[in-house]
């Protein structure tokens, strides 16, 4: 195994993993995204229930959430790491005048992918502590609908959540942070894996932008539109 | 026109660094390093030690000289050399800060001159193709694609300057590194070694302590040959087929 422990500690063999897990939590933000729409319905939350209650029941979605927790946790270290260790690479002295440009990226958001990832990891702390371990710890009120089993009522939590102005900018801030993530992560995951080709690399670019405005738009409405809706 | 230079100075790689202010009278049609002789010129009359920098070939092509000058390795211009820039693209009255390539795998030396071996050593481990020489063989014996060879003399454009480390916030030698990789690997000459050489000079990569890279691209953006980071993603490729696939340990 000593080829393959080579392998995942070379700096390709680290890009590989930063690419392969950021592209699995990419693909996690959509899902994500397609199911929180739901709490825009207006059925008083019903249909949000009856999805966050198959969510948290189906076998394989638990299993898949399981992986999403150990991806999340695995981006975040690693990425960690290699900020640590490019910081040290660039020596004790640092250059007295900085001027950074880059091609075809945000050379801001490029080069401070670490710091915008760990206010994103603190983010998801602080959200998973707010729903995921209430719903865990059956700390949500239950609720029915036509007499049928009784569910956690977790659209009534948000709800709550979200009557706080507070806790709506600090939503849509981190969204924001999510957004400049992803402007540079979304196309350099492609280039990590060496798919960096002249017809697809423009529509993946795109893509990415796309991708990087569009879905943190989608979760940061949310919090807003609860607070003009119910405050 | 009148500049205020502000001179990095280090007496060796274990000293402590520091800026030395200089006020210098120069021509717009100096070059850079043509600039920098005259304030030499002026340290030597006072009897002082002039400030070391590297140069060589003074058009472009040796990758001799360096200096990250305003925050920008070969300065503001894109795809020129320190020694191609002119004083015209300056302003009279203009402070400019003159330092070293900082990163760790280059240690300065003295001043402005920095130990860039590490990229010898790099090319030593791999950047290369093993040939028995026999007899010359006929130029157009060997097949080549038009858009092969024009890609793989784009990557041999590289004159290994290491502005591509200076201009990187990671200090990463990964443009360097995929442009020797890409050249060979690209022609048939090349090809067979492929793997082996990608394999090879990525752990020297590695080993000598350069930073890793985060696709941020200024190396590409300060190049002063233009080599593209389509190159870094070709290494990228040649790597990870040559690591799970490759038969070789």
């Amino acid at each position: 195994m000593g080829w393959f422990s080579r392998f995942l500690t070379s700096s390709i063999g680290q890009k590989l993993i930063m690419s392969l897990t950021g592209l699995f939590l990419i693909l996690f933000l959509m899902v994500h995204l397609a199911g929180n729409l739901q709490l825009l319905a207006d059925d008083g939350g019903h249909s949000f229930n009856v999805y966050a209650d198959f969510m948290a029941h189906n076998g394989l979605i638990q299993f898949v959430s399981k992986g999403n927790f150990f991806f999340i946790v695995l981006h975040a270290v690693l990425g960690i790491s290699l900020w640590l260790r490019n910081r040290a690479a660039r020596g004790g002295q640092k250059y007295a005048v900085t001027n950074v440009r880059a091609v075809n990226t945000h050379p801001g958001f490029a080069k401070n992918m670490a710091v915008l990832g760990v206010i994103v990891f603190v983010f998801i702390l602080i959200h998973l502590y707010q729903f995921w371990l209430q719903m865990k710890l059956d700390n949500v009120a239950l609720v029915s609908y036509e007499g049928g089993a009784e569910l956690s009522d977790l659209y009534e939590k948000v709800k709550i959540a979200f009557l706080n102005p507070m806790f709506v900018i600090f939503y849509v801030v981190s969204m924001a942070v999510i957004a400049f993530h992803l402007w540079h992560g979304f196309q350099s995951a492609f280039q990590s894996l060496g798919l960096n080709h002249k017809k697809y690399t423009p529509i993946i670019q795109f893509l990415g932008k796309v991708y990087a405005i569009l879905v943190p738009l989608g979760f940061a409405i949310i919090p807003i539109i609860f607070y003009l809706k119910n405050s | 026109m009148k500049l205020r230079l502000k001179v990095w100075r280090q007496k060796s790689a274990n000293d402590k660094g520091y800026f030395e202010d200089h006020t210098l009278e120069a021509n717009e049609h100096m070059s850079f390093l043509e600039m920098m002789d005259v304030m030499n010129e002026e340290l030597i009359q006072q009897k002082k030690e002039p400030v070391a920098f590297e140069h060589d070939c003074r058009e472009g092509i040796c990758g001799a000289c360096s200096l990250v000058i305003n925050g920008q390795p070969h300065g503001p211009m894109q795809g020129t050399t320190t020694c191609q820039l002119h004083m015209r693209h300056f302003n009279d009255g203009d402070t400019i800060h003159i330092e070293p390539y900082r990163a760790n795998a280059f240690p300065v030396i003295k001043d402005l001159v920095v130990d860039r071996s590490s990229f010898d050593r790099i090319i030593q481990a791999g950047g290369y193709i093993s040939v028995s020489t026999g007899q010359a063989e006929d130029g157009n014996a060997i097949p080549i694609n038009r858009n092969d060879s024009s890609l793989a003399f784009d990557a041999a454009t590289c004159i290994g300057c290491a502005a591509c480390v200076a201009a990187c916030p990671n200090a990463s030698a990964m443009l360097f590194t995929s442009a020797k990789v890409s050249h060979l690997a690209l022609l048939p000459q090349g090809k067979v070694e492929a793997s082996r050489r990608a394999l090879k000079m990525v752990n020297q990569m590695d080993e000598e302590g350069f930073g890793r890279c985060s696709n941020i691209t200024a190396c590409e953006a300060e190049c002063p040959k233009g080599i593209s980071i389509d190159n870094i993603a070709r290494m990228n490729r040649e790597y990870l087929s040559a690591s799970l696939v490759g038969e070789e340990k």
